[in-house]
């Protein structure tokens, strides 16, 4: 009996180590964000529809905001617009865009095509913004609460649900906190 | 009244002035990028400089691509890392706090040598643990064949 002992738990530990790794739920490329708890970086940009006018993440210190990173040339983001105008339509918090590697007159294109959910989008030419931010791909959305210190990052589309299940409720702990 | 010394404050006066035009035209959240200058071979033209950008550079994982360093990588966003590197050592910045500049927005994860933190220990001491649990496994194996009655042997019974 006790010769099996010692097999048999390493088999369950590597089988435990596999059910982990292997998990297709889990997306290898999402890394935490070590932002969270801290002062949400500035956002001090151009509009994209506008370059005359400022997008400043400053302006919306004291409310609950969202800042979503995105690209003409991701195609996951394209997924995500319709559930971001949906979103968007629920007036619950101020989304502002974050325009990354990308070219203003496309971005522009884009809105005007397919509809813009953002109270403001950031065009972020050289990239630093989103050095600042972690971002390393597209879509990334941040949601920072009153005191302007980021409370969570969501990597990939925004759904209906994940808007449901894991921002609705921050959201309203952020208010509820504050 | 010293002509010269008001002189020397209408210089100082200047000075600041235009420092503070600077200051007010970069209103990006950086302070002003410094001048980064290469050669033809798009290498910083301080050799010393070169020498440390290359050996950081290998070490930031590039987290597009997560296997390769920012040195080796050829999306953008390692391109635009490497622009920062460059612009902190140009700016006199200390490997430490370019290292800290990265990890502060993407995790230790950026580096390849990550630091031994509460986290990360098991990485740093896998080896360890292993090597302890091959000595403990031979120590058993050594013990019980102590314990074998030497009779049983025949090439021992045959000396």
């Amino acid at each position: 009996m006790g010769k099996f002992l010692i097999p048999f738990a390493a088999f369950v530990a590597l089988a435990v180590v596999f059910a982990l790794g292997l998990n297709p739920n889990r997306d290898i490329h999402a890394l935490p964000s070590p932002l969270i708890g801290k002062a949400a970086p500035a956002i001090a940009l151009s509009d994209v529809m506008d370059p005359s006018k400022s997008v400043r993440n400053a302006d919306f210190k004291g409310q609950v905001y969202i800042v979503n990173v995105w690209g003409t040339w991701c195609e996951a983001c394209r997924a995500e617009q319709e559930a971001l105008l949906d979103i968007a339509q629920q007036h619950v918090v101020p989304i502002i865009g974050l325009v990354y590697m990308d070219q203003r007159d496309k971005a522009r294109a884009w809105l005007q095509q397919l509809g813009n959910p953002y109270t403001a989008v950031a065009f972020d030419s050289d990239g630093r913004t989103a050095i600042n931010w972690g971002v390393y791909g597209a879509p990334e959305t941040f949601l920072v609460d009153r005191q302007g210190r980021v409370i969570y990052k969501f990597i990939s589309p925004i759904t209906p649900q994940v808007w449901q299940h894991e921002f609705l409720p921050r959201i309203a702990a952020a208010r509820a906190g504050a | 009244m010293n002509l010269g010394r008001w002189r020397s404050r209408l210089l100082l006066a200047a000075i600041f002035s235009v420092c503070a035009g600077v200051a007010a035209a970069a209103d990006a959240p950086l302070v002003a990028t410094p001048v980064v200058t290469t050669d033809a071979f798009g290498q910083l033209t301080n050799p010393g400089l070169q020498a440390r950008f290359e050996r950081i550079t290998k070490n930031l994982r590039c987290l597009v691509c997560q296997n390769e360093s920012i040195a080796d990588s050829n999306v953008e966003l390692a391109a635009d890392l490497r622009r920062q590197v460059r612009e902190m050592l140009v700016a006199g910045q200390s490997d430490d706090a370019i290292f800290k500049f990265m990890t502060d927005r993407y995790g230790d994860f950026v580096r390849f040598n990550p630091p031994l933190t509460p986290k990360t220990w098991l990485i740093w001491g896998a080896p360890f643990i292993v090597l302890a649990l091959g000595v403990l496994i031979i120590v058993r194996i050594v013990r019980r064949r102590a314990r074998m009655p030497l009779d049983d042997d025949p090439t021992a019974a045959a000396s």
